[in-house]
């Protein structure tokens, strides 16, 4: 079935000329018709804009001109700006909004032949871990519908993990790629902070989110990182590096690669279960000359504080462009200010006016040396006892989530236990670090993703080390159950 | 050091946020809650630490200073609630 394949599989058969852009296309928007019902995992399609965007393509395949992406269709969360499709963030705030132009990643998307398939479901301005916080719809794991996908880029990993799209891109401000990707048992990529364009991303904490891939193999997630990196002026953050060169991917061997694992992500911090399958796939690594080490990076035990200060409070003042005025919903008031408050109060879930407040808090004359000062204090000690790591070892490794896939509302009263679910993710966001989640086997018939890290620019290395490890793994990942 | 209702009001406000009485008392008791487990960070020794602003080093960035087409006026206004005559309508702001 042409949904099944990857999307390499796809544009080589496209170059070949044994399928059209356009049977590929309408076979994406059939499936997700048929099944996206089950899933939730799409908040809309744009069936005329895929396909008229695949019919052009085709015009340059016939030419020889097509590119890497070729006739690929790509799933993209809700929170990246799409000229033409609406655009809401997962939020009543943004219903109807219709961007007036393209995120830099869509642009490459499009200049390598890619088609974008539609926008998928997210947590309400990606704030959230389940992709329950959206204001549109509840998204189901491929793996058992009664649970979640994670989040916040759950519709992304739902996608790809149902084959209802080959590759998707997601965002990950603590952990939003990785955490579902490892939820759903496929590969999530967050690239080093400045390495993809933020451009046309509404921002969250502008100083964390990166936006990455999501694939069902290691190679897919590095094809789309590698053609949506590399330095856009548009973006002030954006690093000067060169694209990612996936040239190397496969040429790296496991033999006398130095891993550091910390105490502080293993033990109390894990669920049994999940730490089980890390350490069985660990004990496979060993076997192919991986050399694990011990170590202790103290200050891990205090990212969820760290981001739970320094995202909201980015949050606070990104969300402050949201007034009723040029774009989005606008409720009526007494006057310009009640205007604005009431706009914002009828707008914005609950989830997003607590973190705004938080934030507000935390920024607010008399507290923000004692949270954000310190915060970013607190980040600096993080950055520096990795980098001390990063002297020593290739690589950390860890879970990726502490914990499988949760029941849908499971979490909801417990606002502390969905925080903690990005306890391993978080360091990577924090120290601009590129990671990767991978799945490392199954524990009561769910996906186990396994983490790997790398000191910022080592996104060819970590991208290197994550395929060997896939290809030595070869159990580790499956198919859910679906049609 | 718990938040009083008096500061959740002032929080909000500062927010942008027109909350009722039963938010109020919500949000307060989560942003005592969450804020509970932000101690653990007070405890740390940050003597001589620079705050880090990024998660990357970064310094100024500069772009030739080249004039381009900005947004068409009427795609800037196509997403707003209400315009007119080519404007974002606001409500009145300075008093007869």
């Amino acid at each position: 079935m042409l949904t099944g394949l990857s999307a390499f599989e796809i544009a080589a058969k496209v170059r070949a000329k044994e399928v059209s852009c356009v049977e590929v296309a309408q076979a994406f928007i059939d499936r997700v018709g048929e099944l996206d019902g089950q899933y939730g995992a799409f908040l809309r399609l744009a069936p005329e804009v895929t396909l008229e965007q695949a019919a052009s393509v085709q015009e340059r395949v016939d030419r020889g001109e097509a590119g890497l992406l070729a006739g690929v269709p790509i799933a993209l969360k809700d929170n990246i700006s799409t000229l033409g499709i609406e655009t809401t963030c997962a939020s009543k705030i943004l219903e109807g909004y219709v961007p007036p132009f393209n995120a830099t990643v869509v642009e490459q998307i499009l200049a390598a032949d890619g088609v974008v398939l539609g926008k998928t479901n997210l947590d309400e301005f990606a704030m959230g871990a389940s992709t329950e916080t959206s204001a549109y719809k509840l998204t189901k794991n491929p793996w058992d519908t009664t649970r979640s996908p994670g989040g916040s880029s759950g519709g992304s990993a739902a996608a790809v993990a149902a084959e209802l799209a080959p590759v998707a891109l997601g965002s990950d401000t603590g952990g939003s790629i990785r955490q579902p990707a490892s939820l759903c048992g496929i590969v999530g990529f967050k690239p080093t902070y400045g390495r993809t364009s933020r451009y046309g991303l509404i921002a969250f904490g502008s100083s964390l989110d990166q936006i990455g891939p999501l694939a069902r193999n290691v190679e897919d997630a590095a094809l789309l990182a590698s053609v949506t990196s590399g330095k856009d002026l548009r973006d002030g953050t954006s690093l000067p590096n060169p694209p990612i060169d996936i040239s190397s991917l496969k040429s790296r061997s496991l033999k006398g690669m130095k891993v550091a694992v910390p105490d502080e992500m293993f033990g109390d911090a894990t669920s049994p279960e999940v730490q089980a399958v890390i350490e069985e796939a660990m004990k496979t690594l060993e076997g192919e000359g991986v050399v694990f080490t011990r170590v202790s990076i103290p200050s891990i035990k205090l990212g969820v504080t760290t981001y739970y200060i320094i995202a909201p409070a980015e949050a606070s003042s990104n969300l402050g462009r949201f007034d009723g005025i040029r774009y989005g919903l606008r409720a009526e008031g007494k006057g310009h200010i009640d205007l604005v408050e009431k706009t914002r109060s009828a707008g914005f879930g609950k989830e997003v006016k607590t973190r705004i407040m938080i934030g507000t808090y935390a920024l607010s004359a008399g507290y923000y040396d004692a949270y954000y000062v310190r915060a970013q204090q607190v980040r600096a000690i993080m950055q520096q006892e990795f980098a001390q790591v990063y002297q020593d070892y290739d690589f950390v490794l860890s879970p990726t989530s502490p914990i499988t896939a949760f029941k849908i509302g499971e979490l909801n009263q417990d606002p502390l236990a969905m925080k903690l679910l990005d306890y391993c993710t978080i360091p990577a966001n924090m120290g601009g670090m590129p990671g990767i989640s991978i799945n490392a086997g199954f524990a009561g018939g769910l996906p186990v993703g396994l983490q790997l890290l790398a000191a910022p620019l080592e996104d060819e290395s970590v991208l290197q080390a994550a395929y060997a490890i896939e290809k030595a793994l070869p159990g580790a990942s499956g198919r859910p159950p679906m049609p | 050091m718990a938040i009083t209702l008096e500061e959740v009001r002032h929080v909000a406000k500062l927010a942008r946020l027109d909350l009722d009485e039963g938010e109020i008392v919500y949000f307060q008791s989560e942003l005592n809650a969450l804020i509970g487990h932000f101690s653990d960070i007070q405890k740390v020794d940050v003597s001589g630490i620079v705050p880090t602003s990024h998660a990357v080093v970064m310094q100024n960035v500069w772009a030739e200073d080249i004039a381009e087409e900005g947004l068409p006026r009427v795609t800037a206004l196509r997403n707003a609630a209400l315009h007119r005559a080519g404007l974002f309508v606001v409500p009145q702001i300075i008093e007869d």
